[in-house]
């Protein structure tokens, strides 16, 4: 292709739009732990202190809530800021910065006070982790006014998003999966953004709209493969941002189709499943000939034990299962 | 005022100390008086009797240097130099307020006079003027940045980390304790086991200075070279304020339940606004006609703040969904 695609991975990918805005914009600092020399825990930073040094990228101890609240208040400040939790999970440490400070002041200060931040921080489960390191607790972020939230599950989507989460002035949390760093895919070399509240339809289909984040884009792919074989064709829709969110998307693939499965790693219980259910009954009502379903983990702890966590976390033979009961 | 010393500037900037913490004074009691009233919506956290703390600190900034202030922060706003009508129309929740009334007394933001809110959450302003300072840092501003906080907030992660951070990184942040001894209902000598918050700077590494936050020339002289250091790159330092508030943690609580009378009228005698006039009229560097003069001065502004606050308009409700 003329625009220099070539398969790169997910983590690459990230790296790519980090140098790409990093150099575009010296105002950029970037604070979190692991991210200098090491490059990241998860290589989700490799080369990018190389290049930019110590002054705009600072490794940290293991203090999320100070660091955090740094990375707020260089953003209040004149900076722009990203702060990198690592695993999503340790968000939790600064969860009073993120929701009480970072989503609030814009609104508080009339307009005053811009917080141009990314938080970001990788979710869902990876090699059986275990409890404290595998949640999908995107939703809780989606659900507080004055944050956005990005949750690509593709290399091409992930430098596209995090190059418009680098130019946002609002606090944009940026969730990415564990287990999707190794995969490949296409990425144009030549700049490109991906707006936020617009959805990508990865599978084009007319039986039922699959709603899927993350990893579970895959797994949904993976079960319309199966079905087409059984001459079930699903759509599999991926919102990319669930905040702000593609409604209208979601909706017209629901009033084609007339059916709606939603597959969630997170649990069921007040996710983002049920917001996707609300899309349904206010846009779709009288065009779905079946109530909405859901695949979502169980709602249980994330046990260590493969056989336990297979059992919790959706697999394309549940979702292909749940389809085949919807139609 | 005898010519000979209104040109001695100590004198100058003593005077000018007592008439800023006047100001203050007076804001509080009329807010007090207003809240009572039920003018007010929400809650307010009166600064009564601490008024040499900001005004001894803040008289060291310029606009564009930082404060990150707590819930009890009326005080800070008007030390930094937010204009009166804009607080009190804030805290009257009208569209001329600071925050266009979308914050009220403690969500309360001037960034055009470096005040960068009140704050609801304990300890919460520690990391994030640790944040701006390395923002002034990075950007090479010359900005040093200030963060207050009560006894209340030094057992809490956010001071370990946010002073940690401002350590290592040899931030231009000036760290302000305005102890006095409780934490709403709580004892500071019944919460901590170090009862020095001063000492823990030897914990960063960093200057620690303890200082009676109920002298201004004290404090002023204190946060004089904390704010020099902090401007010439030599990194941050924490000033423990020994203070007390004489009124009730917030505006309902009469603030004698967990504290006796006896310990709130000692404090009340060392009333820094009290004793500083009490030495001016003592060694003759102004007479009671200034004292009366700059009484009806204040009154006036505060009259002229509470009448603009109170004839501004309401925010337009369609504005309920801008800026988020």
């Amino acid at each position: 292709m003329n625009n220099g695609t070539r398969e790169i991975t997910y983590v690459d990918a990230g790296v790519e739009a980090l140098r790409e805005e990093m150099r575009r914009d010296e105002s950029i600092v970037y604070i979190g732990q692991g991210i200098g020399p090491r490059g990241g825990n998860f290589r989700q930073t490799k080369g990018l202190w190389k290049e930019f040094g110590d002054h705009r990228v600072r490794d940290t101890g293991i203090c999320e809530l100070g660091a955090t609240g740094l990375a707020i208040g260089a953003a209040m400040a004149g900076s722009r800021a990203i702060v990198d939790e690592v695993f999503l999970d340790f968000v939790l440490e600064a969860m009073t910065q993120v929701i009480q400070q970072a989503a609030n002041v814009r609104y508080l200060s009339n307009g005053k006070i811009k917080v141009p931040l990314v938080i970001r921080g990788a979710m869902g489960s990876v090699r059986n982790a275990g409890a404290h390191h595998a949640h999908s607790f995107y939703a809780w972020f989606a659900s507080t006014p004055g944050l956005k939230v990005a949750v690509p599950s593709t290399p091409y989507d992930v430098k596209g998003l995090m190059k418009t989460a680098l130019r946002d002035d609002s606090p944009v949390v940026f969730i990415e999966h564990k287990a999707l760093y190794n995969t490949k895919g296409p990425v144009p070399e030549q700049e490109y953004l991906i707006p936020f509240g617009q959805a990508r339809v990865a599978r084009e289909g007319k039986d039922v709209t699959v709603v899927a984040t993350g990893r579970m884009v895959q797994i949904a792919l993976d079960a319309a493969e199966q079905l087409e074989a059984e001459r079930i064709s699903a759509e599999v829709i991926d919102p990319r941002t669930v905040a702000p969110l593609d409604r209208k998307s979601i909706a017209e693939s629901i009033l084609k189709t007339g059916r709606l499965l939603v597959v969630d790693e997170a649990p069921a219980t007040c996710g983002f499943s049920g917001e996707v259910f609300a899309v349904a009954c206010e846009e779709c009502f009288d065009a779905l000939d079946a109530p909405p379903q859901r695949v979502c983990s169980l709602h249980v702890p994330n046990p260590f034990s493969p056989v336990l966590e297979t059992q919790m976390i959706p697999t394309p033979e549940r979702v292909a299962s749940e389809i085949r009961r919807l139609l | 005022m005898e010519k000979s010393i209104a040109e001695n500037t100590d004198v100058e900037l003593l005077l000018d100390l007592y008439r800023k913490m006047l100001e203050l004074r007076e804001f509080e009691l009329k807010v007090q008086e207003l809240y009572r009233s039920g003018a007010l919506p929400g809650f307010v956290h009166l600064y009564v009797g601490e008024e040499a703390v900001a005004v001894g600190v803040c008289a060291h900034l310029t606009k564009d240097d930082l404060v990150y202030s707590t819930h009890r922060g009326h005080g800070h706003a008007l030390a930094k130099g937010v204009p009166g009508r804009e607080v009190m129309a804030e805290l009257y929740g009208k569209a001329t307020g600071c925050s266009g009334g979308r914050g009220g007394s403690m969500h309360m933001y001037a960034p055009g006079y470096g005040f960068m809110g009140t704050n609801g959450i304990v300890g919460a302003g520690i990391p994030l003027a640790a944040g701006s300072a390395l923002s002034a840092q990075l950007r090479k501003t010359g900005q040093v940045v200030v963060a207050f906080f009560g006894d209340g907030a030094v057992n809490s992660g956010s001071f370990h980390e946010g002073l940690n951070f401002a350590a290592i990184w040899n931030l231009p942040v000036v760290y302000v304790c305005e102890n006095n001894l409780y934490a709403t209902e709580m004892a500071f000598q019944r919460a901590t086991k170090n009862l020095s918050v001063s000492s823990r700077a030897a914990a960063y590494c960093m200057p620690g200075v303890e200082v009676d936050g109920s002298d201004v020339t004290a404090i002023y002289s204190a946060a004089s070279e904390a704010v020099l250091r902090a401007r010439a790159g030599e990194g941050p330092t924490l000033i423990e304020c020994k203070t007390y508030r004489f009124l009730g943690h917030h505006e309902g609580d009469p603030g004698t339940d967990y504290r006796t009378k006896e310990e709130v009228e000692s404090w009340k005698q060392r009333c820094p606004i009290k004793t500083l006039r009490e030495r001016a009229l003592r060694e003759k560097f102004a007479d009671q006609a200034w004292f009366d003069r700059t009484q009806r001065e204040t009154d006036a502004w505060l009259n002229d703040a509470v009448a603009f606050a109170r004839s501004s308009p309401d925010p337009e409700p369609a504005s309920v969904f801008d800026h988020v």
